[in-house]
């Protein structure tokens, strides 16, 4: 049985969304438009000047080598960080799914970075692995590694990747946590009376019954490396040493704020854009046909 | 009774405003810690001086965030009246005719006495344009300077009163250093500033054509000559060795200086103040290494640090006000106030002279090193300052590759002839921009 509300009146259902429409029609559509026109543009930085000039800013984008580096850095970035982050927050959750004392405890300190915002996040990584002062940077040394992110592209892109996975495992948490305890028992009980060890138990039954909810934090940490890193980003390495950490949407903000290319910097947000509405049909077509609520 | 005490406080707060008729200029400014005090005792002493203006001063936050914001605002329609803005935005300021005003227009205007002849040659020539007016106000200037740690030194069997003057000096004293168990034997912060552009005004090779892009907005970059390779091939060289230690795109190297980490350390002559504050070790300044094979070298360097833009579309009467907070800021005894307080040297000649009348090169041995170094000989062509458009992103281009060559991902000429490509990119871009 489908439960439906009726409104009596015809304008009120329209006056009850009209907020939400007008915060997104300014600060969603306005802005994407504007980015689409100045993306046409060749302006200086104080907008006195402005002429059309087509696609050349995106002709110009691709035949830049930075810019395709830009992709290539954002692949390995959003890759490593989601299969990191997901991995190691299934294995947290499996974990704290099986602790009988103390559950609230764990999984409250496990759920706490997320509180943290992804810049202070950067802040924290930064001190902690800073080239002279770092306190891991110490230990390391003393270990026998040379510790310098400033001018080392991998260590760089390593110490980006440990943040953003630490800020982003709680969010993953929760999620396989839910997934976790929305398991019939019956199943694995099964399973177990046919003989299945703990392993076999996982891999056959669990892991298959979590693939919705593994399949929308993929689509999801992709979304957040791609975007929600810019914090961690720029706290931190600020795109280098050289541009082996500059990932597409930090790109966008050297270029546009720093470097005041505005046209350049709009034709790069109108192909994320792209990419963000690749990523969102993907999620609506195949992640929320699957997934239980 | 709440009703009526705030109408009273509304009605004082606007009378208050009233009976003085003061005009507000606005001043964004990047003068962070110690700076920013010296900053605001300037315009405080202003404001006390007369009745008619006051100086507002904001802090905006780093050298290109100011920028940003005061070019949103501009794009917004409430600039500030004054913008401190960095040598590099140099070019874009400039480019933006209808954004800012002159200097010189606004002194005239004003019947302001003004004299860029005042000012030291290396000061002006990085802030006029070809036809001698100057554009926008020198305010605090700095150069880059060779430190050394000297206790450093003598543990390592080095004379610490013969500081090296050549990078062939240089290399010698570092492999000793290294010897001798120190860690970091040199770093240093703004590397581009410091070895790609200080380096070729003070060996008198062009940073690019078109007198380092003052002659016209046609100018491409120079620096992949092979002095230039030589000398990135030398420094990356140091780097795989363990000589050079890279510490960053900005002033990071300072701290590493300071905290006794780093024996060697060229940066500006503004982290004197810092040092001074923190380090616990014998230290000393001195001029910048040279490579004693290129003919005519050392020449001189050049400055960084900022000068004060006038922005456009503000009433007439408080340009006047500009006018006159300008011709304040320019009187000698002003500005060997800013020049002992904050490190950034004398920019005219008058208030290097009262300096050194007021003993203060006596008491602070090697203060006035940084105008020597800048006025070391006549400048040339090459090391007259630098004009290219959208610098800000064109070092950045120069920084990246720096990093690729220094880490051993591309050697030297690889990765100066990638600077070039890119630079001349950035720079046809703005050529286009502002055509």
């Amino acid at each position: 049985m489908e439960k439906r509300v009726v409104f009596r009146s015809a304008w009120l259902p329209y006056a009850l969304v009209a907020p939400q429409i007008a915060i997104t029609l300014i600060f969603f559509f306005w802005p994407a438009a504007q980015a689409v026109w100045y993306s046409f543009q060749l302006q200086d930085a104080f907008g006195l000047r402005s002429q059309f000039v087509g696609l050349q800013n995106f002709f110009t984008l691709f035949r830049d080598p930075g810019y395709l580096h830009s992709f290539r850095v954002t692949a390995v970035f959003s890759v490593l960080v989601a299969v990191a982050g997901i991995a190691i927050s299934l294995l947290l959750a499996v974990m704290a799914d099986r602790v009988v004392r103390g559950a609230v405890g764990y999984r409250t300190l496990l759920i706490w970075p997320y509180a943290v915002a992804p810049a202070v996040a950067g802040v924290l990584y930064a001190f902690l692995f800073a080239p002279s002062i770092g306190i891991v940077t110490y230990a390391l040394r003393g270990m026998g590694v040379h510790w310098n992110w400033i001018i080392n592209g991998d260590q760089a892109m390593l110490l980006v990747v440990m943040a953003a996975v630490w800020n982003q495992i709680s969010y993953n948490f929760v999620f396989f946590l839910a997934g976790l305890q929305s398991i019939p028992r019956s199943l694995i009980e099964a399973a177990a009376i046919d003989g299945a060890g703990p392993m076999r138990r996982f891999w056959s039954v669990v892991f298959p019954l979590l693939s919705p909810t593994t399949f929308f934090l993929l689509v999801v940490n992709v979304v957040y490396a791609f975007f929600g890193t810019f914090g961690i980003i720029d706290a931190t390495t600020q795109g280098g040493p050289g541009q082996d950490t500059q990932i597409l949407v930090y790109k966008v903000y050297h270029d546009g704020v720093k470097a005041a290319d505005l046209g350049g910097s709009s034709a790069q947000s109108v192909i994320l854009m792209f990419i963000v509405i690749a990523l969102t049909v993907v999620q609506f077509r195949f992640v929320e046909r699957r997934v239980q609520y | 009774m709440l009703k009526r005490t705030i109408a009273l406080a509304i009605g004082t707060a606007m009378m208050a405003g009233t009976a003085h008729a003061q005009t507000n200029i606005q001043w964004w400014h990047s003068m962070g810690g110690a700076l920013g005090e010296a900053l605001n005792g300037l315009a405080d002493k202003f404001n006390a001086s007369q009745k008619d203006y006051k100086i507002v001063t904001t802090y905006k936050g780093s050298y290109p965030e100011s920028m940003t914001a005061a070019i949103a605002a501009f794009r917004a329609g409430n600039a500030p009246h004054l913008l401190q803005v960095f040598e590099v935005g140099t070019a874009t300021m400039m480019a933006a005719k209808g954004a800012i005003v002159p200097v010189a227009t606004v002194m005239r205007n004003a019947n302001e006495p003004f004299d860029p002849k005042a000012y030291l040659p290396t000061v002006t020539g990085y802030y006029t344009d070809l036809q001698g007016n100057m554009l926008s106000f020198p305010f605090n200037s700095s150069t880059v300077m060779f430190y050394i740690n000297k206790d450093a030194f003598k543990k390592a069997g080095l004379d610490p009163n013969k500081a090296p003057r050549t990078w062939k000096e240089l290399r010698a004293a570092a492999d000793k250093l290294k010897g001798a168990g120190q860690g970091c034997v040199y770093t240093t912060s703004w590397p581009s500033w410091m070895h790609i552009e200080n380096f070729s005004a003070w060996h008198n090779v062009p940073i690019g054509t078109k007198q380092n892009g003052m002659g016209g907005l046609d100018t491409e970059f120079t620096i992949n000559s092979p002095l230039h390779v030589r000398h990135i091939s030398m420094l990356a060289d140091m780097s795989q060795k363990g000589l050079f230690t890279y510490a960053g795109r900005t002033n990071q190297g300072d701290a590493k200086f300071s905290s006794g980490e780093c024996a060697m350390f060229s940066g500006s002559a503004g982290a004197q103040a810092g040092i001074k504050k923190a380090a616990k070790f014998d230290w000393s300044m001195h001029f910048i290494p040279y490579h004693d094979d290129v003919k005519g070298a050392p020449q001189n360097s050049i400055i960084g640090g900022a000068s004060v833009w006038v922005m456009g579309g503000k009433k007439p009467d408080e340009y006047k006000g500009v006018a006159k907070f300008l011709a304040f800021l320019s009187r000698p005894e002003i500005q060997m106030e800013w020049h002992t307080k904050t490190g950034y040297v004398p920019i005219t000649k008058a208030s290097y002279e009262l300096t050194r009348k007021s003993g203060f090169y006596d008491k602070n041995p090697g203060a006035d090193l940084p105008v020597r170094q800048l006025t070391n000989k006549e400048p040339t062509a090459n090391s007259k300052g630098l004009r290219f458009g959208n610098f800000v992103q064109g070092r950045t281009v120069i920084e990246e590759e720096l990093e690729a060559v220094f880490s051993g991902k591309k050697d030297a000429k690889a990765g100066l002839d990638d600077a070039v490509r890119r630079g001349n990119d950035i720079l046809r871009q703005f050529e286009a921009a502002n055509k």
